[in-house]
């Protein structure tokens, strides 16, 4: 360590360190760019999606066209390397925002998908029992079973977050579902040190989360980081914005005027108000949102 | 559940990007409090959001009960009717240093596997413990888990102080009692407080009830929590998850789970020992990147020559790489309904590396939550224990210790998780043994062949340098043998290194497998009555040791002991000859690496008796061994 002589100790600090770390040929001596929250959630997120593609026959993405769907097909075009090898899927009640339809549209071919639209099939086959709301977004696990038969899915990879609600706080990374698509809730597996259970029974499903561990904000921030297009009603237009997108006649806008990503950010940062307050079907009972999801839905 | 704190006061980095996040878990027994300390912290840090209170009060009221804290997390309506929490969830809240990812995990033993899902993504732990009933099953239980799922730092919560009148020394008690239970599984606690999360006291602030104590709170503990840190210092560690042929470049996938790899790099690759380099790092939208990619991110690469490679192998650097095994001892917990026994098939999954595996031993099998140590010699559901297990294929792996994240296992059964723990060693080289081979028992007695042969079964090991006379003898006696009605079989070591030892070269691990295999064979027909003779050079003291342990008492030495001057002279393959001409540099003999034997049963110098002599010699030893019988006098009539 003859550096020492010459050079201050703190360089000389650093020479050891560098000496021991390229005492094996081959090995970098400059240090890898340490990592922030977003990376680390954008590894974590290739990372589930690599393996759900290793080990699942027939994948599908389910492609709500909503903020975190869009942020879900980015990172499976940067897991492998550009392009999204499997379908996505678009599970369509009809009643959606027009801007939706043309955001669709639109990326769909811009992003080189392999786009299905299945429709949903008309409310009176929908469990009547359910309040009103729920009823009408219970359509949808309707049209996504019809698609699951129709294609033999064995896996959906879907963008909900823990943070939404709290039955999805609950779920698994490879959350299983029974052969009707419903979620046995009192029996989830174990799953740790980011091992999946990831062997259907026959004719069952898996769903796959890969951004269960993001928030609303870090869905924000990577949107704006990343340079990912959005539909512009997020964007608060009269005083009003969507927090959350849904069908129109069940999706109410938010007081805001945030007219761009900072904004939003600045606004999530002061708000104590849940992002589903707009979902009307959220609400409507103590349990409506349980009964949804132990049925099928996301 | 998205609850963010008002900014008033705390300095308004948005949203968690720049601030550090740590992960921390609620575990402990059942009903000690876990999920009322969760929603406590909510409400004293202003973390609710609007409306939440009034729809607690509702669902509480709704049951007849009174204002239930737990009610926030336990959503599932089984939960709530039932009063306790199924599943593990997740909550998010901020103190003034940096956010918070709070995970409740469900205290009943029959809800073990959710507490491990949610454990398992933890930071840090907070271990709750109720002030009336102190240190339970569950408490030791979780303390333990804590410990195999590499969870180091717990901070301890003596929680319903109230109930106990806030008594400082029912509080120094249970101190006391958890913290030597913890410091005995390796890990110290960061800190232990008294608390009643119902009422708050503790919580976010110090009251005049507890003012005895002069620690941190639950808050000031929460903020000492470190997030855990990638593992940039340890040598790389790439498990590959697939390769992609997507255009025409062929990418290797994975995420550096230790060290940092970048383009130009010499790496191998585990288990096969293949070399090459890294010829670039693959991304999108932008590529190649420059620069090292480092533990945590998930990456792409090419490598600089086209060689085969799958998903379970292990990228390291050259000189750094990780051991290649077939068996592996590891300490794990067992979640399955049925107990994992010995013989077991089971699916082992290491990083994304399966294999099929028999589990060869069970050893340490016991209750973490029971006070006593009962061993048993099955792991039962909930329980822990060590085992052996071989496996089907060769996989890469590095004890823990060496390197937490490619150092842990889980596994499987029926497609399901069953279990998971940690590499405690790795047995390189020891070949698999399955227990699911049922060896055929011959259908003969030992007395029955012993009365024909008039002996028992023995491995007569001959060792000494090339040329001492180790063949002649063995052939002598051979003759000797079987002339007296006795079944001798000579196992010569050049003659097994023409076939069966074929694939072994000169080195010291292929010698010692040489060895290996000589004495298994010789050893079987010992077994079967026979008398193998060996003849083999066996230079090291070691290999022949080995021998000796699998022979067992069957096993007798002979140290041909002829002076290395006789036997170059004798050189009656032409070896030495060679070997002094530089042919044959791995020579025994003049090389000066035989190792002479100590505790031999015989020691035969060939240099100055006849062949008849020596052979008497082996023949009066066996007699005296225990092997020759019945035939000792006439023996003795004959010489």
């Amino acid at each position: 360590m003859h550096l020492l002589d010459n050079e201050s100790a703190a360089a000389g600090t650093r020479s050891a360190a560098l000496g021991k770390a390229s005492s094996v040929p081959g090995i970098s001596a400059a240090q890898p760019p340490s990592m922030d929250h977003l990376d680390e959630l954008e590894a974590q997120s290739i990372y589930i999606l690599r393996e759900a593609f290793a080990r699942l026959k027939k994948l599908a993405l389910l492609w709500s066209l909503g903020k975190d769907s869009n942020v879900m097909i980015w990172l499976a075009r940067k897991a492998f390397f550009g392009r999204v090898p499997f379908p996505a899927l678009h599970v369509d009640t009809g009643k959606k925002f027009p801007e939706m339809y043309a955001f669709r549209d639109r990326f769909g071919k811009e992003w080189d998908l392999d786009l299905r639209v299945e429709p949903c099939p008309p409310i009176d086959s929908v469990d009547p029992t359910l309040p009103p709301a729920a009823r009408s977004a219970a359509r949808k696990t309707e049209g996504l079973k019809l698609a699951l038969n129709k294609y033999g899915f064995d896996g959906l990879i879907a963008g909900i977050r823990r943070d939404e609600e709290a039955t999805r706080a609950k779920e698994r990374v490879f959350s299983p579902r029974g052969t009707e698509g419903e979620w046995d809730v009192r029996d989830q597996p174990p799953e740790f040190w980011d091992h999946f259970n990831a062997s259907p029974p026959q004719g069952a499903h898996l769903r796959i989360h890969p951004i269960l561990h993001w928030t609303e904000a870090d869905i924000w921030a990577y949107t704006k980081r990343e340079g990912i297009p959005i539909i512009p009603l997020y964007l608060a237009k009269d005083g009003k914005r969507y927090r959350s997108l849904g069908d129109q006649d069940i999706t109410n806008p938010v007081a805001s005027t945030a007219s761009n990503i900072d904004e939003i950010l600045a606004e999530l940062d002061a708000t104590k108000i849940p992002e589903r307050a707009g979902r009307a079907l959220d609400h409507e009972t103590e349990d409506a949102f349980e009964r949804l999801r132990v049925a099928g839905y996301l | 559940m998205n609850m963010i704190l008002p900014t008033a006061s705390i300095s308004a980095t948005p949203n968690g990007t720049t601030r550090p996040q740590v992960r921390i878990v609620i575990v402990g027994h059942v009903d000690h409090g876990k999920s009322t300390l969760v929603g406590r912290l909510l409400h004293e840090t202003g973390s609710l959001p609007d409306g939440k209170l009034e729809m607690l009060k509702a669902v509480s009221a709704r049951r007849g009960m009174p204002f239930e804290w737990s009610f926030l997390l336990d959503a599932l309506q089984t939960e709530r009717d039932q009063g306790i929490t199924i599943d593990t969830t997740q909550i998010r809240f901020r103190t003034r240093s940096r956010d918070v990812v709070l995970i409740d995990a469900p205290g009943h033993a029959e809800f073990l596997r959710n507490m491990i899902t949610g454990a398992s993504q933890a930071d840090g732990a907070v271990l709750i413990i109720d002030a009336l009933e102190g240190v339970r099953s569950q408490t030791r239980r979780h303390g333990y888990l804590l410990h195999l799922l590499g969870v180091k730092q717990v901070a301890v919560v003596v929680n319903k102080m109230d109930r106990v009148d806030f008594s400082a020394d029912r509080f120094k008690e249970i101190s006391e009692e958890i913290t030597a239970h913890l410091i005995g599984l390796g890990v110290t606690p960061t800190a232990v407080v008294p608390i009643s999360a119902r009422d708050g006291d503790g919580v976010a602030e110090h009251t005049p009830r507890i003012e005895w104590y002069k620690g941190p709170t639950v808050v000031e503990a929460l903020d000492a929590l470190e997030p855990a840190r990638p593992l940039a210092e340890l040598p790389l560690r790439l498990p590959v998850q697939a390769i992609y042929k997507f255009d025409d470049r062929r990418i290797v996938a994975g995420r550096v789970e230790s060290g940092s790899l970048k383009a130009g790099d010499e790496i191998v690759i585990m288990p096969t020992g293949k070399i090459a380099k890294i010829k670039t790092v693959e991304s999108w939208p932008v590529t190649p990147v420059n620069g090292p990619q480092g533990a945590g991110r998930s990456v792409g690469i090419t490598l600089d020559r086209e060689l085969f490679l799958e998903r379970g192998d292990i990228i390291g650097h050259a000189g750094q790489s990780p051991r290649d095994t077939r068996r592996i001892r590891a300490r794990i917990f067992w979640l399955h309904d049925k107990p994992l026994t010995k013989g077991e098939q089971i699916l082992i999954r290491l990083g994304t590396k399966e294999s099929r595996a028999t589990v060869v031993a069970i050893e340490k099998a016991v209750d973490p939550g029971a006070l006593s140590n009962e061993e048993n010699t099955a792991i039962a559901r909930n329980h822990v224990g060590e085992i052996d297990v071989s496996l089907a294929q060769p996989v890469a792996t590095d004890p823990y210790t060496d390197n937490p994240r490619t150092g842990r296992l889980v596994i499987e059964v029926n497609g399901r998780i069953a279990g998971g723990g940690l590499v405690l060693s790795v047995d390189a080289g020891r070949p698999a043994v399955p227990v699911d081979i049922v060896p055929v028992e011959s259908a003969l007695r030992p007395d029955e062949r012993s009365a024909r042969y008039h002996h028992n079964g023995a491995v007569i090991w001959l060792t000494g340098l090339p040329g001492s006379g180790k063949s002649t003898l063995a052939r002598a006696l051979e003759r000797r043998l079987f002339g007296n009605g006795g079944s001798p079989i000579l196992l010569d070591g050049d003659t097994f290194r023409a076939g069966l030892n074929s694939d072994l070269g000169f080195s010291p691990q292929d010698r010692a497998e040489n060895i290996r295999r000589l004495a298994e064979v010789a050893t079987h027909l010992a077994r079967n009555g026979h008398i193998a003779i060996v003849a083999a050079v066996s230079p090291s003291a070691t290999d022949r040791a080995a021998a000796r342990r699998i022979a067992d008492s069957a096993f007798r030495e002979i140290y041909v002991a002829t002076p290395a001057e006789v036997c170059e002279t004798r050189d009656p393959k032409g070896h030495y000859a060679k070997a002094r001409s530089g042919g044959l540099p791995s020579f025994t003999g003049i090389t000066n690496d035989y190792q002479p034997p100590t505790g031999n049963e015989l020691t035969i110098d060939t240099s100055n008796r006849s062949v008849t002599e020596a052979t008497d010699e082996i023949e009066r030893m066996l007699a005296t061994t225990g092997i020759l019988f019945d035939e000792l006098t006439d023996l003795a009539a004959n010489i």
